[in-house]
């Protein structure tokens, strides 16, 4: 038993601890070290179990927590899809977190820097617990030390619209948590249980029950809320705009891929296939909803004023497609969802850290940062062309084309809606993309092709900036093309899940 | 009728839980609409509480002279789950504090006209 076997409860563990030492530390820089170095090393052990998960070929890590054994005790459970989303969540943090030193100076008063780290690695640790925990009621748990976190951090915004975002977002996301905790309620009294594999097990001969149905449709309404799937998003684009940029970069790309996370699991590991997907109408009402939200959303999109709240309603549309995935009841879609899920997380999190560092550019210096709207970006690609360049290539992966990480997973979302026959949902992949298309071309006509404002001087955001967000702006591209991680390991995760749900 | 008795648990849960949700929905003032949430939350406490419940049972005392027992997992989930209520709850009033010295009010529908009327007041400049 070396350190590799605690691997499962290092991930959690780490950042949890950083949260409550960054407060009694009571100082920016050291807290700004001690989570980044928490986060650092949670990304290394999802790599690592990401490694160990590959070297048992299909098979499950299952960890004992205090070393009782499940179904008793809380049992962490990592298997393909886990350790991916893992990866995506820990990896972003880190990715986000040395970015953030630079981009809070500006946004948050230095005396709340401290707690600023500390909520930040309480929600790392809170979105790494749901993903990797076996027990329902811990999910539950571990999804309101995330959400807890989340509403403090886009509080901090400067604008107090930030406040009113994130008092909505509160009431909203406990209605969620909530839910789903009351569908917990009902698979416990049912099954006795609160292990999600040995709940899937007792769940077979009583699926047909009222409380499961109730469960189901609680926890699918709950989860959906978080997950801002179309119409339950209204808390999301008042959030995402007026929190602080690296809150947003980091929540687009984690919080509401961890609740699709939540719903995946529900959906294929515990109530089964079978109950969802023959006896209800669940895909077809979340194949409309999803349509509505490629369209409706996207839509909404073009004609923001705002960038942040732009690319906001754009995450919603995108959430759409991951949805849709979902709906096929197909490996191949479930695999398509999944690979967008991690395509879509890394693009949106290069989005929202350059608009963080154009936001600083466009600032003059001391002065309160400036809303990122159209009428202030006319010519900005003179000013700062890394930092346009960089959202026009993560912006090309948003439409989906080819070359860039957006392109496989509509490619692999194409062909699962083909395999099931259905050539109008490809139709209407390709029209929703083309509303995508408006809304990039929206900004690269105000960037490119107006002239700036008289005076305007050459200033990028700062390196510290650029180079995270670029990392992830070059992952868009190499996602695009070598595909063998992205998709392998997606593939895997969609047949084990599919496996385990017959 | 005797349904009605021996599923009383349930009525009073369900009764809660779509008050609470009606005063979230239904009010405007943000402190209505958290005492609301907390109502709503109250509920699945019952909803958790209750079945575990045995009659004339005691506590989880394994010993010849108990025979019956309470399920003693759900009030351990409900104790947190009450923790986690509270820390909501405490957010909630916090933020609204806030949304008080901001705006000057805690009214939903001043506070989205407020905000309008900030939306205009910038494209103005």
């Amino acid at each position: 038993m070396g350190l590799t076997a605690h691997l499962p409860a290092l991930q959690v563990v780490l950042p949890l601890l950083a949260a409550p030492l960054a407060v009694l530390l009571r100082h920016g820089g050291f807290a700004f070290g001690l989570v980044t170095a928490c986060a650092w090393a949670a990304f290394a052990a999802a790599i690592g179990l990401w490694l160990q998960v590959g070297a048992l070929e299909g098979g499950t890590i299952s960890y004992h927590i205090g070393n009782w054994a499940p179904p008793w005790g809380i049992e962490y459970r990592v298997d393909r899809l886990t350790s991916f989303v893992l990866l995506l969540v820990s990896g972003t943090a880190a990715i986000v977190l040395p970015w953030s030193r630079a981009s809070i100076e500006r946004e948050i008063p230095a005396d709340l820097h401290y707690l600023y780290f500390a909520m930040f690695g309480l929600c790392l640790a809170g979105l790494l617990g749901i993903t990797i925990t076996g027990d329902a009621f811990n999910i539950f748990v571990f999804l309101e030390i995330s959400s807890l976190s989340t509403y403090v951090l886009i509080a901090l915004g400067r604008d107090r619209r930030a406040l009113a975002a994130s008092y909505r977002y509160l009431i909203m996301g406990t209605i969620g948590a909530t839910f789903f905790v009351i569908g917990i309620g009902f698979l416990y009294l049912m099954t006795g249980t609160l292990n999600l594999a040995d709940m899937a097990e007792r769940l077979r001969g009583v699926e047909n029950s009222p409380p499961v149905l109730a469960a189901l449709a609680f926890i699918t309404v709950g989860v959906s809320l978080k997950l801002a799937l179309f119409p339950l998003h209204q808390w999301l684009p008042n959030a995402y705009t007026y929190a602080p940029s690296a809150v947003t970069a980091f929540l687009a790309a984690t919080a509401t891929k961890v609740s699709v996370y939540v719903l995946i699991r529900f959906w294929f590991s515990v109530f089964g296939e079978s109950l969802i997907f023959e006896k209800l109408p669940l895909p077809q009402i979340l194949l409309l909803l999803s349509l509505a939200a490629m369209f409706a959303a996207s839509f909404t999109a073009i004609f923001q004023d705002n960038l942040k709240r732009l690319f906001a309603y754009s995450s919603v549309g995108q959430i759409g497609y991951i949805t849709l995935g979902m709906s096929f009841d197909s490996v191949n879609g479930l695999d398509a969802a999944i690979l967008h899920l991690f395509n879509h997380g890394i693009t949106k999190a290069a989005i929202f850290l350059l608009i963080g560092g154009m936001v600083i550019g466009l600032a003059r210096p001391g002065a309160v940062l400036p809303a990122p709207t159209f009428d202030r970006l006319a010519g900005l690609s003179q000013r700062m062309p890394l930092t346009c360049f960089g959202i026009v290539i993560a912006g090309l992966s948003l439409i989906g084309v080819p070359g860039t990480a957006g392109f496989i997973s509509k490619w692999h979302l194409i062909l699962a809606a083909m395999e099931k026959g259905q050539f109008w949902i490809v139709g209407a992949i390709l029209l929703s993309s083309l509303l995508a298309i408006a809304y990039v071309w929206r900004f690269v006509e105000v960037v490119y092709f107006k002239p700036a404002p008289e005076g305007a001087t050459k200033q990028e955001a700062p390196l510290s900036m650029l180079i995270p967000a670029w990392l992830l702006v070059i992952g868009t591209i190499w996602f695009g093309l070598d595909t063998s991680f992205t998709v392998g390991t997606a593939t895997e995760a969609a047949m084990q899940l599919v496996k385990i749900g017959k | 009728m005797s349904e009605l008795i021996e599923h009383f648990s349930y009525i009073v849960t369900i009764f809660l839980m779509v008050t609470g949700l009606y005063v979230v929905m239904a009010r405007g003032n943000l402190i209505k609409k958290l005492v609301g949430l907390s109502v709503f939350q109250t509920s699945v406490y019952l909803l958790y509480i209750a079945p575990g419940k045995l009659i004339g049972g005691t506590a989880p005392i394994l010993a010849p002279q108990y025979g019956a027992y309470s399920n003693p997992l759900p009030h351990v989930l409900i104790l947190t789950a009450i923790v986690v209520g509270v820390a909501t709850l405490a957010l909630g009033l916090a933020l609204a504090v806030r949304i008080r010295e901001a705006y000057g009010s805690i009214e939903e529908d001043e506070i989205i006209t407020l905000d309008h009327r900030g939306d205009d007041l910038r494209n103005q400049e």
